[in-house]
C-alpha cells in the first residue's frame, strides 16, 4: 500500500504542472516505473484514479515499466535486478526503500556492494499533456 | 523526467511546527545522543515529537534509545512507530543490522523517498539526527524542507570547532536559521568555544561535561532521561526559543 503515498506525489506533481501550464484539463500522464521498487501496478493505478481531482477526471494514466539495471563501481559489471533472487522480507524492504539494495545485493561478479542503480529505481513522471 | 516525490514533501511536513536538524561538521561529537535526549525531553514536556535518524550509513539512535522490535505501520504511507512517546523513523526498519553503503545519489534518493512517504501528521517538533559534515544531507535538507533550523554540536577540540565554523558560515550564507551551538564533552574549563561562537554572532547554548558513565545509560531511554547528561540538556532546553 506504499503505492498510495507515491500516487499522491504523482497527483500533486501533475497538479502543479497543470497549473503552471494553464491546463483546463489534463488529458494524458505518462509514468515510468522502475522494477527495483516493485510497485503493484493495479494498486498504483487504482490509487491514482481515487486521488485525482476534478481537473483530471478524463485523464489517462499511461504506465511503462523499466527493468532495474545495476552497475558495479568496482569491476564495471552490469546486471538486471530480479525480484525472484530475494526472500519476501528483503523484497519488501526494497519496495519501501530501494536504496537498501546496498544492504542485501552484491555484484554477482566480484561481490562488491558498491554499485549504482543505473535505471529502473522507482517512479518518474515522463510527460503531462493537457488542454488549455 | 520529473521526480514526483519532491512535490509532496512540503505537504507531508505541513503540520510539523518546527524541524530541527542536530548537526555538526565532525563525527563523534555526540549529535545522536543530544538529538535523542532532546527528543525525549520535549516529549516528556508534552509536545508531539518525531525523531528521524538521517545517519543512514551509521544509524545509532535506535541503540541509544534501546529500540529493538518497533516497526512502522504501512497504510497509504509509512506511519513511524511510536516509542517512548516519540514517533520514530530510521533506515534500520529496512536495512536491519546490515551494512548499507550509500553514495551521494543513493543517500539523496533514500532521503527523498522517506520524506515523501512518511506520514508524521501533527508534530510540534521533528528532530533530525544528521550525519556529520556539510555534504548531501545538509544540502538536501536545505533544498527540501522549508523553515528548517539547525542546532549545532561541537566539542572543545579545535578540530571539531574548525568544521563547525565552516558549517555555520555555509548556513549563514544560505540564510538558514541557526538555533545555537552546544559544546559537548567538555573536560577543562575554557571559554574558547563560547567566545568564538559569540564572536560569530551565534547563540552559545551551553556546555555539557564529558560523562564517561554515559555508556551505562545507552539502550534505556528511561534511564537516559534521568541521567546527569539529560539534566544538563534539559537546562539548555530552557534557553531555547521554541
Amino acid at each position: 500500500m506504499h503505492e498510495w503515498a507515491l500516487a499522491e506525489a504523482v497527483i500533486a506533481t501533475v497538479y502543479e504542472i497543470a497549473e503552471k501550464e494553464g491546463f483546463k484539463e489534463v488529458k494524458e500522464v505518462t509514468i515510468i516505473i522502475g522494477e527495483l521498487q516493485q510497485i503493484d501496478l493495479e494498486i498504483f493505478k487504482f490509487a491514482l484514479n481515487q486521488l485525482k481531482p476534478e481537473k483530471f477526471k478524463n485523464t489517462k494514466f499511461d504506465m511503462a515499466t523499466t527493468k532495474a539495471e545495476l552497475r558495479c563501481k568496482v569491476c564495471g559489471h552490469k546486471w538486471i535486478f530480479r525480484k525472484e533472487t530475494l526472500d519476501e522480507n528483503t523484497a519488501e524492504a526494497l519496495h519501501f526503500l530501494p536504496e537498501v539494495a546496498h544492504a542485501y545485493i552484491k555484484c554477482p561478479k566480484c561481490g562488491s556492494r558498491d554499485f549504482e542503480i543505473v535505471k529502473g529505481r522507482g517512479v518518474w513522471l515522463k510527460s503531462v499533456k493537457g488542454e488549455k | 523526467m520529473v521526480d514526483p516525490r519532491i512535490h509532496i514533501i512540503n505537504e507531508r511536513l505541513r503540520n510539523v511546527r518546527s524541524t530541527i536538524a542536530v548537526s555538526s561538521g565532525k563525527g563523534g561529537v555526540g549529535k545522536s545522543l543530544i538529538a535523542s535526549t532532546l527528543a525525549l525531553i520535549l516529549a516528556k514536556r508534552g509536545y508531539n515529537v518525531g525523531l528521524f535518524d538521517l545517519d543512514f550509513t551509521s544509524p545509532s539512535t535506535h541503540i541509544i534509545l534501546g529500540i529493538k522490535n518497533a516497526q512502522p505501520k504501512e497504510e497509504h504511507g509509512i506511519f513511524p512507530a511510536k516509542v517512548y512517546g516519540l514517533k520514530y523513523m530510521s533506515i534500520i526498519y529496512y536495512s536491519g543490522e546490515h551494512a548499507t553503503p550509500l553514495r551521494g545519489t543513493d543517500f539523496s534518493n533514500a532521503l527523498t523517498e522517506l520524506l515523501s512517504t512518511t506520514i508524521w501528521n501533527n508534530l510540534d517538533f521533528l528532530i533530525l539526527d544528521m550525519p556529520p559534515g556539510i555534504g548531501d544531507a545538509t544540502l538536501d535538507l536545505i533544498r527540501l524542507i522549508k523553515n528548517i533550523r539547525f542546532l549545532i554540536v561541537t566539542t572543545p577540540s579545535q578540530l571539531a570547532f574548525e568544521t563547525v565554523k565552516k558549517l555555520t558560515s555555509l548556513l549563514k550564507e544560505m540564510k538558514i536559521p541557526i538555533i545555537g551551538v552546544i559544546e559537548n564533552m567538555k573536560i577543562h574549563e575554557s571559554n574558547f568555544v563560547k567566545k568564538h561562537v559569540q564572536e560569530m554572532g551565534i547563540t552559545f547554548l551551553g556546555d555539557v561535561q564529558s560523562y564517561v558513565e554515559i555508556e551505562n545509560f545507552l539502550g534505556n531511554a528511561k534511564e537516559l532521561l534521568g541521567s546527569p547528561f539529560a539534566k544538563k540538556i534539559e537546562k539548555i532546553c530552557e534557553k531555547l526559543n521554541f
